[in-house]
């Protein structure tokens, strides 16, 4: 099903501060069965950067898709959402909020925003470990990426 | 995942294929997550269902809205357009749905702030693979958008 045949391995950002997070997601995409790369960044402001190809980040790729989690130290997750999709450059890469926050006013905020999809961290790590394949699953195989 | 109570999801589908429209009703049908397919056949219907215009005066709101985008009278572009500058629908996710593999249809219906890009497989079997697909992500492993 996987729609073009690339050569080039899918380049995913994850942008999430808890390590024990940020390792069970890469496990999820490390099992995938479509070649990917992930770029792990602990802050939003190193989020812009990677994006932005600043300082350390100069040679980063560009993703193709990015998860994010809305609760980050220095820039929040909603700004950092904000700031990329009113980015005419960059706002055509999907993002999906991947958070804790079961608050219908994020939720309602991220959307508005233009987050791509809302997706609410399981607290249990192998539900966690399945909701991060059903998003390779979909974003990674039935989707058509920019 | 993301609902714990009972939920009835209310999906719009905008399709002027009567056979791809079936098909998705099929896909559908067997979902883990209850859910109830409107489908609408053009650009302008879809907008009146949206804003509850004419005969859809008692239509409920949808939570997920599965959009061609060659479309009869208004185009899928100018729908997905207009949702999404609306505040009153801009958070209802729109996957787009479509034949089209065109790299400049993938690029800007994401520029104009299409959820996903899905192209639909001409193989029947995938093509209910696909939307089964759909259906596992948004209504089970999503959170949308239901105040």
């Amino acid at each position: 099903m996987s729609p073009t045949p690339r050569t080039a391995p899918i380049e995913v950002l994850l942008v999430e501060d808890n390590r024990d997070d940020a390792a069970l997601a890469i496990r999820a995409l490390e099992g995938a069965k479509l070649r990917n790369r992930v770029t792990v960044v602990g802050s939003g402001l190193d989020a812009l950067a990677v994006l932005r190809r600043e300082d350390r980040f100069s040679d980063a790729p560009r993703p193709d898709l990015i998860l994010l989690d809305l609760n980050l130290p220095g820039k929040d997750g909603r700004e950092v959402l904000a700031e990329i999709k009113g980015d005419n450059r960059l706002r055509d890469i999907p993002i999906v909020v991947v958070t804790g926050s079961q608050d219908e006013g994020d939720v309602r905020r991220s959307y508005g925003l233009h987050a791509n999809a809302y997706v609410i961290k399981p607290i249990d790590p192998k539900t966690f470990l399945e909701a991060v394949s059903s998003i390779e699953q979909f974003w990674l195989q039935i989707v058509r990426l920019p | 995942m993301s609902g714990t109570a009972p939920v009835l999801i209310e999906i719009l589908l905008v399709e002027d294929n009567p056979g791809d429209a079936r098909l998705t009703r099929e896909a559908l049908r067997d979902a883990k997550v209850r859910n109830n397919l409107h489908v609408v056949l053009d650009g302008v219907e879809a907008l009146a269902f949206l804003r509850r215009q004419g005969k859809h005066a008692a239509v409920p709101k949808p939570d997920l809205i599965l959009l061609d985008l060659n479309l009869p009278k208004k185009d899928g572009r100018e729908v997905l357009e207009e949702i999404k500058q609306d505040d009153q629908f801009r958070h209802i996710p729109i996957v787009i749905l479509t034949t089209s593999q065109a790299e400049k249809d993938i690029i800007e219906s994401y520029r104009l702030r299409a959820n996903a890009f899905v192209t639909k497989p001409v193989d029947l079997e995938q093509f209910l693979k696909v939307v089964q697909s759909i259906e596992h992500f948004w209504l089970e492993i999503v959170k949308l958008s239901r105040p």
